[in-house]
C-alpha cells in the first residue's frame, strides 16, 4: 500500500487544525452557518436528519488492516458502534457530534486517512475494482495509477471549483468492475503493441437526473500522458461546463450538448498542448509509485492445503463468494455486508476489528471497499479460506451471497439523508427476506438489484438488472422499477417499467420480476439483461404489475 | 397545529422548540402554533437565534406527533432510522 510522504502528512495535518480552529468559531458563534457549511462539507461533514455524518475518503477503496481498526476504533467512541460503506467506496459515519469531529479526523490522519473531498465541487475518491493486483483476468494493477490520481487531484488548484462534483473511475482489466462508464471519466488500463501501458479513455457517463453512459474518447494515452489528458478533460469541462443550472452542470450534459465528437477535438487540442513538460510522469515516478504495490507472492506450501471448516455452508460461499486470483494458490475473497434483512453496507465497530483481524493472519493485511458496499480480502492462500470461512461465519458475516439478488446495493435513503424522498433501507431489507425465503436468490444466481432513496441515484438503481426510486408521491414513498441497467462492459441504463409503486407492493413486485427471468430464460447461464433483451420488457412489465 | 424544529449546533440532534425559545429535544415540549403568522413570526426569531440550532423551519403536528406531507420524514427525525438494526443474531446473519 502507499504511504504518506511529508507532503502528504502535513497537507493532512494542516487541514485538521484548519477545522478545529473553524469548528471552534462556529461553535462561539463567530462563524455563521452559511459561512460555515462551505467550510465543512470540504472536509466531509454533512447535516442529515438525525446527527451530522461524516463520510470517509478510503483511497481507491484500499484499506489497510490498522486502518479498518482505526475506523471501528472511532464508530466505536464517536458514533453507534457501526459505520456504513458506500457505493462510492467511502465509509460514513451517521452519528459524530460536531464539537467531535476534528478529534476524528486527528485519529484519521494518524492512519493516513482524512475526508478531504469527499464533497463539494472538486475531484472525488476514485473508483477502482476492488480486485485490482489480483483479478485473473487483469492486464495491470491500477492501483498505483489510482494512486498517481489522488496525488494529482489532492486540493489541485485548478479543479477545486468545478462546475460540479466529479468521479474517476479505473479498471485494470477487460471486466468493468468499476462502472467506468456510469462516471464522469472511466479508465481501462490497456497495453499497445508495443507493450507499453495505456488507457482507453471514457467521459460524460453519470447517474443521477439524467443518467449517461460515457462515450469513448480515445483508444490509447499512454501512462506516463495520463496527467496531460485527464487535465486536458477537465480543463475542457472547466471552462464550458455550465453554472448556471445545477441540474445541467455535469459534464455528461456538456458532452452531450456539444456532442462527443466536438468535445473530443476539444479535448484533443489541448491535448496537444499539453502533453509533455510539467504533465508528464516520468518512468521512474510510475515505477517509484508502482513499488508501494508489490505484486502478491504466491503462499508457501505449508498453507496449499487447507483444513476442512467446521461451520455449515462453505461450499455456497465458496461458490459465491470467492473470486479467482492470477496468482496460483491464491483467492479473493467476498465479505457480503448484506445479510439478510440487514442494512446493506453497515459493519459494527466488532465486525470491522475481526476483520482487520483476519486480514492480517490469512490476507497480508490488506482489505477493499467495493462498489456494492461489501468488502473483500484480495489474496488470500486457498489452503486459508475455510478457516476464514469458519471465523467469518463466527462473526455473522459469511452469507454466501456475493453478487446475488440478496445482494442489494442500498442508498441510506429516507432513514438517514437529508435530501431523500423515500427509504431505501427498509425495501431493501423486505426484498431480501422475500428472495431467500423461498430461494429465488439462490437459484436466480447472479442477479443485480439497486435502491436509491431519491434521484441523486447514490444507489447506483440506474445501472441495475432491477433498480428502485424512491420518489414523494403526494407525500407518500412510492418506487419507480427499471429494469435492464448494467455497470459492466455492457453500460446500459435501465429503463422505468410504467407507474410507480407503494413501498408495501415492491417486495412482491421484484420477487414476481425474478420469478419470470427463472421461467424465461433458456438456461442458468443466460444473464437477466440477456432474457431482457431477447424478450423485451413485456412479460417483465406484467409479471411487476400481475396482482 | 404547527411546531418548530431544527437540528442542534452542536452535535445535530433533532430538536423542536419551546415557548421560553429554548430547544428542546421532546416534540410534547415544543410550543404549538395555530395561527401561521404567529408560527412565521416564532420561525423568524429561531432563525435569528443561531447559536443552537442550525436550519429552523416549521412542521406540521396533530395530537403531538407529526402529521401531513412531511409524515415520515418527521417521523423518522422523531423516532430516528425506522431501518432493522445492523445488530443480527449470527444465525440470521450468516442465513446458512
Ligand atoms: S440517492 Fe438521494 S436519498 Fe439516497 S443517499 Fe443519495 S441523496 Fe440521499
Amino acid at each position: 500500500m502507499y504511504k504518506y510522504d511529508a507532503i502528504d502528512r502535513a497537507l493532512v495535518d494542516e487541514r485538521v487544525e484548519e477545522f478545529r480552529d473553524q469548528v471552534s468559531r462556529r461553535l462561539s458563534g463567530e462563524l455563521s452557518e452559511d459561512q460555515f457549511k462551505p467550510l465543512r462539507l470540504m472536509n466531509g461533514v454533512y447535516l442529515q436528519l438525525h446527527a451530522y455524518m461524516l463520510r470517509v475518503a478510503i483511497p481507491y477503496g484500499v484499506l489497510s488492516a490498522k486502518q479498518l481498526r482505526a475506523l471501528a476504533d472511532i464508530a466505536r467512541r464517536y458514533d453507534r458502534g457501526y459505520g456504513h460503506f458506500t457505493t462510492r467506496q467511502n465509509i460514513q459515519f451517521n452519528w459524530p457530534s460536531l464539537i467531535d469531529i476534528p478529534e476524528i479526523l486527528e485519529r484519521l490522519a494518524d492512519v493516513e486517512m482524512h475526508a478531504i473531498q469527499t464533497s463539494g465541487n472538486c475531484i472525488r475518491n476514485t473508483t477502482m475494482d476492488p480486485f485490482a493486483g489480483a483479478a485473473a483476468d487483469e492486464v495491470e494493477d491500477p492501483r498505483p495509477w489510482c494512486e498517481l490520481i489522488r496525488q494529482w487531484s489532492t486540493l489541485h488548484p485548478e479543479f477545486t471549483y468545478l462546475p460540479r462534483k466529479f468521479k474517476i473511475a479505473v479498471t485494470g482489466a477487460p471486466s468493468d468492475r468499476a462502472a467506468i462508464r456510469a462516471h464522469d471519466i472511466g479508465l481501462r488500463v490497456v497495453r499497445n503493441d508495443e507493450g507499453e501501458t495505456g488507457f482507453e479513455v471514457f467521459a460524460g457517463g453519470g447517474l443521477g437526473r439524467t443518467p449517461r453512459i460515457g462515450v469513448k474518447l480515445t483508444d490509447f494515452v499512454d501512462g506516463r500522458d495520463l496527467l496531460a489528458y485527464l487535465t486536458s478533460i477537465l480543463r475542457v469541462y472547466n471552462l464550458a461546463g455550465r453554472r448556471d443550472n445545477l441540474y445541467k452542470a455535469r459534464i455528461k450534459i456538456l458532452v452531450e450538448s456539444m456532442g462527443a465528437d466536438a468535445f473530443r477535438d476539444e479535448v484533443e487540442a489541448t491535448f496537444a498542448q499539453l502533453r509533455g513538460g510539467v504533465h508528464l510522469t516520468p518512468r521512474e515516478e510510475i515505477d517509484r509509485i508502482r513499488s508501494f504495490f508489490p505484486p502478491p507472492l504466491a503462499p508457501a506450501n505449508d498453507v496449499a492445503e487447507g483444513s476442512a471448516p467446521s461451520r455449515p455452508g462453505f461450499n455456497r460461499w465458496l461458490l459465491r463468494n470467492v473470486a479467482a486470483h492470477k496468482v496460483n494458490g491464491l483467492a479473493s475473497a467476498i465479505i457480503s455486508l448484506k445479510p439478510i434483512g440487514g442494512s446493506p453496507g453497515d459493519a459494527t465497530a466488532d465486525q470491522m476489528d475481526a476483520v482487520a483481524a483476519l486480514a492480517e493472519k490469512y490476507a497480508g493485511g490488506e482489505i477493499r471497499v467495493t462498489k456494492e458496499q461489501n468488502l473483500v480480502l484480495p489474496h488470500v492462500p486457498r489452503g486459508y479460506l475455510p478457516k476464514l470461512y469458519d471465523a467469518l461465519f463466527d462473526i455473522g458475516l459469511a452469507t454466501p451471497n456475493a453478487g446475488e439478488a440478496t445482494d442489494i446495493v442500498s442508498c441510506p435513503g429516507l432513514d438517514y439523508c437529508n435530501l431523500a424522498n423515500a427509504r431505501s433501507i427498509p425495501v431493501a431489507q423486505a426484498i431480501s427476506h422475500r428472495l431467500s425465503a423461498d430461494g429465488l436468490s439462490d437459484q436466480a444466481g447472479d442477479l443485480t438489484i439497486k435502491i436509491s432513496g431519491c434521484i441523486n441515484a447514490c444507489g447506483h438503481h440506474h445501472i441495475a438488472d432491477i433498480g428502485l426510486l424512491g420518489v414523494d408521491k403526494r407525500g407518500e414513498e412510492h418506487y419507480q422499477l427499471t429494469l435492464g441497467g448494467s455497470g459492466t462492459e455492457d453500460a446500459a441504463i435501465g429503463q422505468i417499467v410504467g407507474p410507480g409503486l407503494s413501498g408495501e407492493n415492491v417486495p412482491e413486485a421484484v420477487a414476481r420480476v425474478v420469478a419470470a427471468y427463472l421461467e424465461l430464460r433458456i438456461s442458468a447461464s443466460e444473464k437477466f439483461s440477456q432474457t431482457l433483451r431477447r424478450t423485451g420488457s413485456e412479460p417483465f412489465k406484467e409479471a411487476v404489475y400481475a396482482h | 397545529m404547527m411546531v418548530i424544529t431544527a437540528n442542534r449546533l452542536n452535535d445535530g440532534r433533532v430538536v423542536y422548540r419551546a415557548e421560553s425559545g429554548a430547544w428542546t429535544r421532546a416534540l410534547e415540549e415544543a410550543q404549538r402554533f395555530a395561527d401561521e403568522v404567529a408560527a412565521c413570526s416564532a420561525l423568524k426569531s429561531a432563525e435569528a437565534d443561531a447559536g443552537a440550532a442550525v436550519g429552523p423551519y416549521l412542521i406540521e403536528t396533530d395530537e403531538g406527533a407529526p402529521s401531513g406531507k412531511k409524515i415520515v420524514r418527521e417521523t423518522i427525525r422523531l423516532s430516528g432510522p425506522s431501518a432493522g438494526t445492523t445488530k443480527l443474531s449470527v444465525q440470521d446473519a450468516n442465513h446458512v
